[in-house]
């Protein structure tokens, strides 16, 4: 018997449950990520080299590091100075830190899309850069940028099985309880792959439509 | 390029310091992390070489096979980009031994990462050759070229030059997600890091080792990839503005 539809019922609306868990940590951890990674696009174009050059490395080197370990050394070496984070905050933390780090990038390139002249202007107006930032430059890098953003969202959702690792009952974890408990693994795993599946899937298609419809909307 | 080594040379260069000045006694767990960085270079090794391997079969047969088999590469590509990796390793781990398929963790981890890359890389090949301008195929059909002499000969050589960055970074991707094989038991670095931390709790100086080794593994692939991207684009009169 290589499927059990009885057990499958019957784990169903626990694994409904723990998705709950899992979709709060992408919501709050993208949260997070979009507006970390906006501070990170602006700090990094920042004039002043000793804002500038130490955040490039810091977005180098989250980019280039597995989440995993970033979710320990969160979650292991914060407490070391002090900083004693519960499992699920840490895990939000280390996805934002992450994602944000991503999403910077994509800010950058909706930033540095921006006409020189558009700079020129606020600083004839005698704009000062806190407000060249929030009433002329953000308002016209963030909507062509949304669709990039939105592939972050789904990757991010899809990283969240990673927060198994430091414990918190999120959809991986229940299905590894629940397999240990039943000694069967199939029907849990299986379910959380389909839970994932038809979730991206479902974000996908939401991220096409908010596409269409910006373009719709910005008249393109 | 220049600017990003310098920083990966600042970063490693500030942690060898603090690691010599501050914390002799690295001895102890840096051989233990050496061990598995070997784990986790041969596991990018081999997934990488598999991810090709799939990429390249699910993208020829998404653009040329007959309609069956064009449904099987969809759904390969559909159901690996839209799952997580960390389900894909687990389902292989915990599921295949219910189908008598027993493997070693190793092969399990190679082939999970291998299939997850390889869906995301079978976009990036189709997306190449689709961008190989529609001139240079008419241009073999003029030639009386067969259409495999214009695949081999005009379209790929061009093709692969585009597909490298983007290849880079799913080796990078594919490096990181090893780490997740350290959650089905394989002693990679991940593993030894979290072996070492509970053996000498020295958990700043491992976990900051640990994120260093790793940003050092990815930055040779940044360089190697740049290196064949130089190579492969010699001749050819494209290349970066």
């Amino acid at each position: 018997m290589f499927w059990d539809w009885s057990y499958s019922w019957e784990i169903l609306p626990i694994l409904a449950r723990a998705s709950i868990i899992t979709i709060e940590a992408t919501v709050l951890g993208f949260a997070l990520a979009a507006t970390f990674g906006l501070l990170l696009a602006v700090m990094r174009m920042s004039q002043a080299a000793w804002i500038s050059v130490p955040t490039a490395g810091f977005v180098e080197f989250v980019r280039s590091t597995p989440l995993l370990i970033q979710i320990f050394f969160i979650y292991f070496v914060l407490p070391e100075f002090g900083v004693t984070l519960g499992a699920m905050t840490a895990g939000i933390l280390a996805l934002g830190m992450h994602y944000g780090s991503y999403c910077s990038e994509v800010y950058r390139a909706g930033l540095e899309n921006i006409p020189r002249g558009q700079w020129e202007a606020s600083t004839a107006l005698n704009l000062s850069p806190y407000h060249t930032f929030r009433d002329i430059i953000i308002p016209q890098a963030i909507p062509p940028v949304v669709p990039a953003l939105g592939n972050y969202f789904v990757a991010l959702f899809k990283e969240t099985p990673l927060l198994s690792a430091i414990a918190v009952l999120e959809l991986m974890q229940t299905a590894k309880i629940l397999g240990s408990e039943n000694f069967r693994y199939t029907e849990p795993i299986t379910l959380v792959g389909v839970f994932f599946l038809v979730f991206s899937l479902i974000a996908a298609a939401g991220v096409r439509r908010v596409e269409y419809w910006l373009k719709y909307r910005r008249g393109g | 390029m220049l600017q990003r080594s310098l920083v990966v040379c600042a970063i490693l260069a500030f942690t060898a310091g603090i690691v010599v000045a501050t914390f002799a006694d690295f001895r102890v767990f840096l051989p233990g992390l050496l061990d598995g960085a070997a784990i986790t270079i041969e596991i990018t090794l081999g997934g990488c070489l598999l991810a090709v391997a799939m990429a390249l079969i699910a993208a020829a047969a998404k653009m040329y096979g007959p309609a069956p088999v064009r449904w099987l590469a969809v759904g390969y590509i559909e159901v690996f980009r839209g799952t997580s990796a960390l389900v894909q390793l687990f389902w292989l781990f915990f599921v295949l031994p219910h189908f008598g398929i027993l493997l070693e963790p190793i092969t399990v981890a190679i082939v999970a990462l291998g299939l997850n890359v390889g869906a995301y890389g079978a976009e990036v090949v189709r997306g190449a050759i689709n961008a190989v301008p529609r001139g240079q195929w008419e241009a073999t059909v003029a030639l009386n070229m067969t259409r495999m002499e214009a695949l081999r000969r005009v379209i790929l050589p061009q093709a692969v030059v585009a597909m490298i960055p983007p290849w880079g970074n799913l080796f990078i991707e594919l490096l990181k997600a090893t780490a997740l094989v350290s959650l089905i038991t394989i002693s990679d670095l991940a593993f030894k890091a979290q072996q070492m931390n509970q053996t000498t709790y020295r958990t700043v100086e491992i976990f900051t080792i640990v994120l260093v080794i790793y940003l050092a593994i990815a930055t040779l692939i940044t360089i190697g990839m740049r290196t064949l991207e130089h190579l492969a684009s010699r001749g050819l009169s494209r290349g970066r503005a």
